[in-house]
Formats: C-alpha cells, structure tokens, sequence
C-alpha cells in the first residue's frame, strides 16, 4: 500500500519575496536540452498533475499531511499575475477525505531514518515503505535559521532511504511519478521558490506515463571546459553561471543530479573525465555535505583526469541569518560559481586567507 | 540506594484470590464450554468495562498451558545462550508476561495486526513463528525470521500479521496506528494491537498518534503492557499518572490483570469489538517481567528479589492455568509435567538445529537495503575491495 506523506521538512510560511532574483529568462534561454517544447508549466502545477494522476491510476494511493486538504496545500503563490495553484490543490475535492487527509502538526525525523529507511533491511525483504515523504526542504527567504535547513545530505547518507531533487517542471512530474511507484521510502525534497517557477515541458512529459528514473542525473548543458554539478535551485544558478563563463569562452557542463541518493556518480565522473574540472554546488552547509561526496566520488575513480582541485560553493557554514544581506553572504549567489568555475580553470587566484 | 518498594511490592500482589471461584468435574468434551471468573474485575475508564466472567475451553486453556510453557522454555533459553556469548547486543526477555501475548492471539484472527517494541520473542512466536526462527535469529543465522540480519529486537512475519519488531522506544506506536489506518482505508474490518510499555508511555509522539487515531476514529488497540518498571524506573518515578489506561483523557481504557491470560482474552475481544465500531481504545495489562530490562540488567538494583519471588508465586500465568486445569480436571500433574518436558525437548532441539544453521552470505550485507534497487552501487568498507550492485 503507497503512501505519500506531505511531510513540510521546514515548517511552513508560504514564501515568496519580491526580491528573489527572476530566472525564467534564463531557463527560456537555456531551452537546448528541453525536447520539443509545446506548453509552459509551473513546478506546483507539475507536481499536482502527477500527484493526481497517480492517484487516479491507483486506489491505493493516498496523501496525508499538514494543510494538504482543505487548506490545499500551504505554499501557495503570492505574485500578483499568477493563478493560485497550490500543491495539492484540486485533490481533496476529487478524491474525497479518505484518500486525502489532513493531519495535525507532527515533527519525526526519527521515523524516516529509524523506522522507513531500515525495515526492509532488518525484516530482510519481509516488510517494505513504500512512502514518498515530500515537501518543501531548504531556504526560502527571509525564513531565519529553524526554516532554512537543507537535509539532502543527511538522508542521503542513510542506506534504505532514496533521495531525489527535483529541479524543472519535467523533473518534478517524473520524479514524482517514478517516487510514488516506488516501493522503498523515498525523501523528495522541493523547493518552495521554485514551485512558482515556469518550465517548457513536452507532449512526453505530459503524458501520464511519463517517469524518470531513480539514480540517473541530466546533463541540462553540455561543455567541455569545467563540470558544474547542482540539485533543485541551485541548477538554475549554475545556468545562469554558464551563461556568463560562455563569454569568457569557458563551456561549462551544467549536470542536475536530480537523484542525490542513489548519486548517479557515473554520469558526474564522465563528465569530469572530460572537462577534468569539477565544481559542485549546493545550498546546504558544506561539511560532510553533497559536494564532499561527489568531491571523494571523482578523486577516488578518476584522481588522474583533474587537472585542478576539484571546488565546492555551498551554503555558508553558519545558521542561516534573517538579516537580508547576510541572508545573502550566507547562500550561493551565481558570482560565487562563476568565481569557482574560474579558479577551477585557472583563471583566477583564491583571496581567502585562512586564520 | 533507598529502595521504597514496600508499597509497590503490596500493590503487585494485591491479586491473591484463588483464580477458580468454584470447581466443577466436567466432562472430557475438550470443546464445551467452562465459565471462569477473572482474579479480579476489570476498571474502566470512560467505558463500561466487560464482565469478568470469561468463556472457555478445555482446548483452549490446555493450549494456553502448552504455548505459555513454550515460550517459557524459550526464553529461559535465550539467557543461557546468551550468556553462553551465543546471543549478542541486546536481548530483552518476556517471561512472566507470557499470558498477554496467548489471552490477545486467543481473541483475535492472524489478518488482525500486532506491532510491539524489542520484547517481542514471544509475540512472535504467537503470530506463526517456529522456535527455530526464533533462535536462529538471535544467534544471527541465515534460517533466522530476519535472515540474520535483524536480531532480538527485529523479528517480522507480515503473513501472521506481526509487524515487528522496534528498537526506538514508543516509535511503535505510530507505526500500529498508521496500520490501523490501513485497515480503515480498505475496509476489512480488522483491528491492529499496538503494545507498548510503561516506559514508552510517557512519549509524546503516543499523544500525536493516538489524537490521529481517535480523530479519524481508526480500528486501533493501544496496550501498555505495564510491568511496572521503564529499564531501573518504577513506573511512580516516571510518570506523573502511572494509571496508563487514564492517560488517553478522551480515549476510554480499561485496566486488564496481565498475567490472567482469560482476563487478556477478554479484554482483548472486547477491545476489538469497541475499536471497529468507535474508534481507539488503550487497554493496561498489568503485567511483571520476572528477568531485569536486558540481559545487561540484573533486574535486582531497582527491586527487591522478594518483590519477584512474590510475583512468581501468587500470580504466575502458567500456575494460574495450571491450577485451573487441575481443578477442572482437565489433565492431571504428570500429564502437566509431560508437557512441560515436551516443551524443554523442542526448545533444545531448535537451539540444536538453530546452531547448524550457517552464519549469512557475506553478500547479504547488501540485500534487501532496497526493494528495488537498480543496479545502484554500494561499497563495503574499503570501497576499493568490495563494491555490490543492489539488486
């Protein structure tokens, strides 16, 4: 039996700010890699769609959570020009209270790690989780320090548990679609500045059918001069990034991992075996974080093929301050991987002294 | 160490009545119907509780005696083996608290569910588990329930309806009331048991889950199995109200003699009918663990061994069936003791055939970490010498 619980793995405030850099022109213009594209999608419409469409292909799927009822999801939209689509919208109206539940307030990491992630270990295949525990993960803006935690990197260190990070519309609707299928427990973390965020999507992708694969990432834009791996926001960034390191005539390779648990470590060390330079990028805090893994992943297969230190942009190593330019320091900012992707091609000198 | 268990110790014992209240020669038909009343009448809270006279047979309470002896015998076993270094980590053992775990699989069918904490060898083999399972598993063998790979606290068998298994205190709870759900949202009219103790009692996240269970009126049976201590903490020095079958305020409970298993039974029939008409109900077995928490706890710091000699004595559940099968002359001591013995013979013969068993592949570090795990990599230690694709 499938479950999806609508887990808010940072506590809600529906976000949004005026102030958050725009950049659908920038995903428009990066549209190479998108097959043909016929519609515009935003990510909440996407995820609603496969949410729906999933449900409707099977009986057994319910969703359960804080505000995924009647209230219809708590992030909804703020811009003035944007119809309201929140998450679940739509649902419990179509498939009734049975199949949609809204749940009282609960806090358990506990359970994902303890009890999702290690049954079928420990029962030895007798009992699996099939649950998708999604939600909104990681800084929105303005949200302080208890509402910014990004905890891609602790799921994904627990074996049981599958771990993906959707970034456009097409990777929110296959994801979704392939999590929910799933029979393992799979933490599916979204982004709340991106669920208001439009993507080209296919006839293919809005098919109902349509999957992606668990463990595979995408190359969003070839290069052969520097490999810039990025998951959910950050993708956007590293976009962005390639754009202006393309008049300095460096090509980079933007990967989305899209999967950070199983990591496709494959695809990112063959790409570096090309480029032989590496940035990873990722708005968590650094230590023991994504990029460290990836950074381990490529010294270990493919030491030979770096030509420099591999480099990682990461959330600053402190608790996220509410202050809006420090808000700022604290996260990636697309000069950041710029200056990275540089440095990793011997453009540019490190400044930072150490103590 | 001040002990003050004079006042818990008195209160253990307070059930000395004779468990039968009236003997009766009856005759051999093993499936006609005897009345026994419970040693003492159950208390209700919020609810009318269910009379303490209780129906059954000569085959049922010959198989209580033969089940209870068995797991026993099986858990005075463990000790052995696991002093004897066979059995590792922890291992927390149930006798003396044999009767809730026979009374609960005497009311209730295998398609209802049981989910409880790490003492669950012996609902284990309550559910449909075999004693060479059972000591497999402890030993960490491949013909182990969990194919080694579990341990004491991690025995599963969903085709018995037994869901584990849990080494988080109280993270149980949920679970049983998230199986509950299940049964609700396909309708099948069965009922989950989810068993916790006094320690686990306290935890917040039994609040949340039993405020989910009573708002979406789920078919879910919260028992506490009161022995009394939460590891070296008596249940007064842990909770502000220790009356745990009050604590779910709006939820009605009902407090149960745990070591009567006519009295589980009751209960149990009773909890099921209310839970598939009315929603959660908590029933509290008073119940004592005659070994410490763990092995790794003498069980003798925080009590007297006065207090477990007392208990052993005045309300054991395999006397309290013995005494009833004697006096409804339904077998007599020798055929007793036979059973007994049959009991200890199997019991070494699966700890015999249990050590034969092989210690699991090596390979098996890797199944199972998903269902489906395509092909992904993982890495043993030195991830240079030993890589696996999950299958």
């Amino acid at each position: 039996m499938f479950g999806i619980i609508s887990h808010k793995l940072v506590a809600s405030t529906a976000g949004g700010s005026p102030g958050q850099p725009i950049l659908r022109a920038a995903v428009l213009a990066m549209m190479s890699n998108y097959s043909t594209a016929t519609k515009q999608i935003m990510v909440r419409e996407a995820l609603n769609s496969a949410l729906d469409e999933e449900m409707a292909a099977d009986p057994t799927v319910f969703l359960m959570g804080e505000e995924v009822g009647e209230y219809e999801g708590a992030y909804k939209v703020r811009f003035v020009n944007s119809p309201l689509t929140p998450v679940s919208k739509g649902l419990l109206r179509k498939y009734g209270p049975q199949r949609v539940v809204d749940t009282p307030i609960t806090e358990a990491i506990d359970h994902i790690i303890n009890s999702a992630a290690k049954t079928n270990y420990m029962s030895a295949g007798n009992i699996n989780v099939p649950i998708v525990f999604r939600g909104p993960n990681g800084p929105a803006a303005g949200v302080g320090a208890q509402h910014s935690q990004i905890s891609s990197h602790w799921y994904s260190s627990c074996p049981g548990l599958k771990v993906l990070a959707p970034y456009s519309s097409e990777d929110a609707r296959g994801l979704l679609k392939t999590a929910i299928r799933d029979p393992d427990p799979v933490v599916f973390l979204e982004n709340e500045l991106l669920y208001g965020e439009s993507f080209p999507v296919s006839d293919e992708v809005l098919d109902s059918s349509f999957c992606l694969p668990i463990g595979k990432a995408k190359i969003e834009k070839e290069g052969k001069d520097v490999t810039i791996t990025a998951f959910s926001r950050m993708v956007g960034y590293a976009l962005k990034a390639a754009e202006i390191l393309e008049k300095e005539d460096l090509e980079a390779e933007v990967i989305n991992l899209r999967s950070i648990r199983p990591l496709d470590r494959s695809l990112i060390n063959n790409s570096v075996r090309k480029t032989n330079r590496l940035v990873t990028v990722e708005e968590g805090f650094p230590q023991h974080g994504v990029g460290a893994e990836i950074c381990a992943s490529v010294v270990e297969e493919n030491f030979n093929y770096l030509d420099a230190p591999v480099e990682r942009i990461s959330g600053a190593d402190a608790p996220m301050p509410y202050a809006a330019n420090l808000e700022r320091l604290a996260l990636p900012q697309v000069e950041d991987v710029v200056r990275a992707a540089r440095r990793a091609c011997y453009r540019s000198v490190p400044t930072a002294t150490t103590a | 160490m001040a002990l003050s268990t004079h006042r818990t110790t008195t209160a253990l014992l307070r059930h000395l009545t004779p468990a039968v209240s009236y003997l009766r020669h009856i005759s051999t038909d093993s499936t006609s119907t005897i009345t026994v009343e419970t040693s003492v009448p159950f208390t209700g809270h919020k609810i009318e509780p269910p009379s303490r006279s209780v129906d059954t047979t000569a085959q049922e309470l010959m198989s209580f005696f033969r089940d209870m002896a068995l797991m026993r015998r099986m858990e005075i076993a463990a000790d052995s083996l696991y002093k004897a270094k066979l059995i590792r980590g922890f291992c927390h053992l149930y006798d003396g608290q044999e009767a809730v775990a026979v009374g609960m699989e005497a009311a209730i069918t295998r398609k209802d569910c049981i989910i409880t904490a790490y003492r669950d060898h012996c609902i284990f083999l309550g559910r449909g588990g075999t004693l060479l399972e059972s000591f497999s598993e402890l030993m960490g063998r491949k013909d182990g329930c969990s194919k080694g790979k579990g341990g004491s606290m991690h025995f599963y068998k969903k085709e018995g309806g037994f869901y584990g298994g849990h080494g988080i205190v109280g993270a149980q709870i949920p679970l049983g009331c998230g199986l509950a759900f299940a049964q609700k949202y396909k309708n099948d009219e069965n009922v989950t048991f989810t068993l916790y103790g006094d320690g686990a009692a306290n935890q917040g996240q039994l609040f949340e889950a039993l405020n989910m269970a009573a708002l979406w009126d789920l078919p879910a049976i919260l028992v506490c199995e009161n022995n009394h201590y939460g590891m070296g903490t008596a249940e007064w020095r842990a909770a502000k109200s220790p009356a745990y079958y009050k604590r779910g305020d709006y939820v009605p409970g009902l407090k149960v003699d745990g070591m009567d298993a006519l009295a589980v039974k009751q209960a149990c029939r009773f909890a099921k009918e209310h839970a598939l008409k009315n929603g959660p109900i908590i029933l509290e077995m008073d119940t004592y663990r005659y070994h410490g928490h763990s092995m790794s706890d003498p069980g003798s710091t925080y009590r007297t061994r006065d207090e477990i000699s007392g208990v052993r004595q005045e309300r054991d559940p395999i006397e309290r069936v013995r005494k009833l099968l004697l006096a409804y002359d339904i077998a007599n001591e020798k055929e007793l003791k036979d059973i007994e013995k049959e009991a200890r013979k199997q019991v070494d013969e699966a700890i015999a055939k249990a050590k034969e068993s092989p210690l699991p592949e090596p390979s098996e570090l890797f199944t199972n970490v998903y269902v489906k795990g395509y092909g992904v990599e993982s890495f043993g230690a030195d991830r240079k010498e030993i890589r696996a694709a999950l299958p």
